[in-house]
């Protein structure tokens, strides 16, 4: 293995000290929420003991320190995801939100009847449901790639799918089931040889792969906070420039406001046109950490050992039978989902979660996808870079009891 | 035997077990023996909806008494949903509506009826009771 400093690592991330149930804790449902390194929960209680106040408005000092710490963390999201200006960066609760914001937005100003939205199979219902719902309203039609058994989005239809009609692209990075990293730079350039934007969904990649939005090119980017480091109910939309100018506000109220008359409103210019009310300041904060945090690390570093674990992990299940792994992807992030034999994964999940094992079981809001593989669920284990290969083969011994018992 | 006294018998059963694999294995052991749902309401329309794990519960009224037959695709849950039959069923529908369910905290289930959308052992006790009410009023308005 790699000269990772994986011990040292763990020395930053209190809650994998303890124990479950009489074991060590081993924590495997990272593509739900990561944990969070002192660095973040430090940054946040900090706020509250030194910086807690109310952002924009104040002209007093803690005002003064707090706002310059919010829109300095703009600054900092920007390099992170290399976007063009900070008016690009939106601070939300999380991707869903933002996805929602674009669904709501976009639909409202460039979405009639007959128009088409393209999505995939294989996205996260955040990724799925706000589009369909926008076209039911707006009585347009959503439709979708489809992907082959391996987990990759079959290319080849998706180039067939998208007509004149299409309006919008939505498309997930990576994969929260399947680990399959999707060819969002092709799609991108595929759709904007026809001037149809793309949003991608980032939720499962930022804290894996990074985001390079001068690279990438998409229209809107989508990630949450929390499973990247950072505290829960922080979230990042991205969108260029002349789309977020032209759409309209998502939600009233707040900073999001110029001038309110009797008989009519202005609102503010970007990016506070889309962030209605009081924002998540200690959020915010503790993105601005977890960024740092990941950027000292070092993204190239985190994507080898990622992928040390995922090979691993992939290779010992291989070797163990009776093992269905769903989503066998050239490209992965670090995250495997299988059967195994013909247990259900939650009689699976019960039992590796009494050895001390966190993982997740079921259809991990992606309906239509655990339907198009005709499975009831899987049993999900998804690695970050604070993960060991010694607690892979705890996983594999779970494993193994969990044969014996339902065997 | 009344609820009670079944629920009793459950718990001193399970106070038997050293160890969780031992209470898993008698769940497993439990699933086998389930009075098992005959295939016509094996549907969607028998479905409990809030389990990870399809769970198919159907109820028969005879003679003043509830009698349920159930199935799963998992084998823990089809022990949980015996262990709820075992308990319930062959009873009438106001005892199985003041029935209180202290076993499952007694031998240590518990973490299988928070209210998450991965448990689902709090929808099979509603649907059973639903059931007992349903029969209730069907025999109240009956007479």
């Amino acid at each position: 293995m790699s000269r990772f400093p994986v011990d040292k690592i763990r020395e930053d991330f209190p809650i994998l000290w303890q124990t479950a149930y009489n074991r060590p804790l081993i924590y495997l449902d990272n593509a739900a929420s990561t944990q969070k390194p002192v660095q973040v929960i430090r940054t946040v209680s900090g706020y509250y003991e030194t910086d807690n106040c109310n952002i924009h408005r104040g002209v007093h000092f803690l005002s003064q320190r707090a706002t310059e710490a919010y829109e300095g963390t703009r600054k900092v999201v920007q390099r992170f995801i290399n976007a063009a200006s900070s008016n690009e960066v939106i601070f939300t609760k999380g991707t869903t939100e933002s996805i929602n914001l674009v669904a709501s937005s976009f639909g409202k100003k460039y979405i009639s009847k007959g128009d088409e939205v393209l999505i995939s199979i294989m996205e996260h219902h955040s990724n799925f449901v706000p589009w369909q719902q926008m076209c039911i309203e707006k009585d347009a039609k959503i439709r979708y790639i489809p992907i082959h058994q391996n987990g990759e989005l079959d290319m080849a239809a998706f180039r067939e799918v998208v007509n004149e009609k299409t309006k919008l692209i939505a498309i997930t990075h990576v994969s929260n089931v399947l680990g399959t990293i999707n060819p969002v730079k092709e799609i991108i350039r595929y759709a904007h040889s026809f001037n149809i934007p793309v949003l991608v969904d980032g939720a499962q990649s930022v804290s894996h792969l990074g985001a390079d939005m001068h690279d990438l090119d998409c229209d809107f980017f989508c990630f949450s906070g929390h499973k990247m480091y950072a505290p829960m109910g922080i979230g990042v939309l991205y969108g260029k420039e002349k789309f977020l100018e032209d759409l309209p506000p998502y939600q009233s109220g707040g900073e999001m406001i110029k001038e309110v008359y009797t008989d009519h409103t202005t609102f503010n210019d970007l990016p506070f046109k889309f962030e209605a009310g009081t924002p998540n300041v200690e959020g915010v904060y503790g993105l601005r950490a977890a960024i740092l945090y990941l950027q000292d690390l070092g993204m190239n570093n985190i994507r080898d050992y990622e992928q040390e674990l995922l090979h691993y992990a992939t290779d010992k299940l291989s070797a163990m039978g009776d093992i269905r792994i769903i989503g066998t992807a050239k490209e992965k992030t670090s995250l495997i989902s299988f059967l195994i034999g013909n247990i259900h994964p939650y009689d699976a999940g019960v039992i590796i979660d009494k050895m001390g094992i966190a993982v997740r079981t079921g259809h991990h809001c992606a309906m239509p996808l655990i339907d198009w593989y005709g499975i009831p669920a899987t049993v999900r284990a998804s690695f970050a870079f604070y993960n060991t290969v010694e607690e892979i083969d705890s996983l594999m011994e779970a494993i193994i009891t969990v044969k014996q018992m339902f065997g | 035997m009344k609820i009670s006294e079944l629920q009793e018998q459950v718990v001193s059963e399970f106070s038997l077990f050293n160890d969780w694999m031992d209470k898993y294995n008698y769940l497993i052991e439990m699933g086998k023996s389930i009075p098992v749902i005959e295939d016509v309401y094996k549907t969607d329309q028998y479905v409990i909806t809030g389990c990870q794990s399809k769970v198919w519960l159907h109820a028969d009224y005879k003679d003043g008494k509830i009698i349920f037959t159930a199935d799963s695709d998992a084998v823990i849950t089809k022990g949980i949903v015996n262990l709820l039959i075992r308990v319930l069923s062959r009873h009438s529908p106001d005892e199985i509506l003041d029935a209180d369910m202290n076993f499952i905290e007694k031998i240590g289930l518990r973490e299988h009826l928070s209210p998450t959308r991965s448990n689902g052992l709090s929808s099979m006790i509603k649907q059973m009771k639903l059931y007992a009410l349903a029969f209730k009023t069907k025999s109240v308005s009956g007479n």
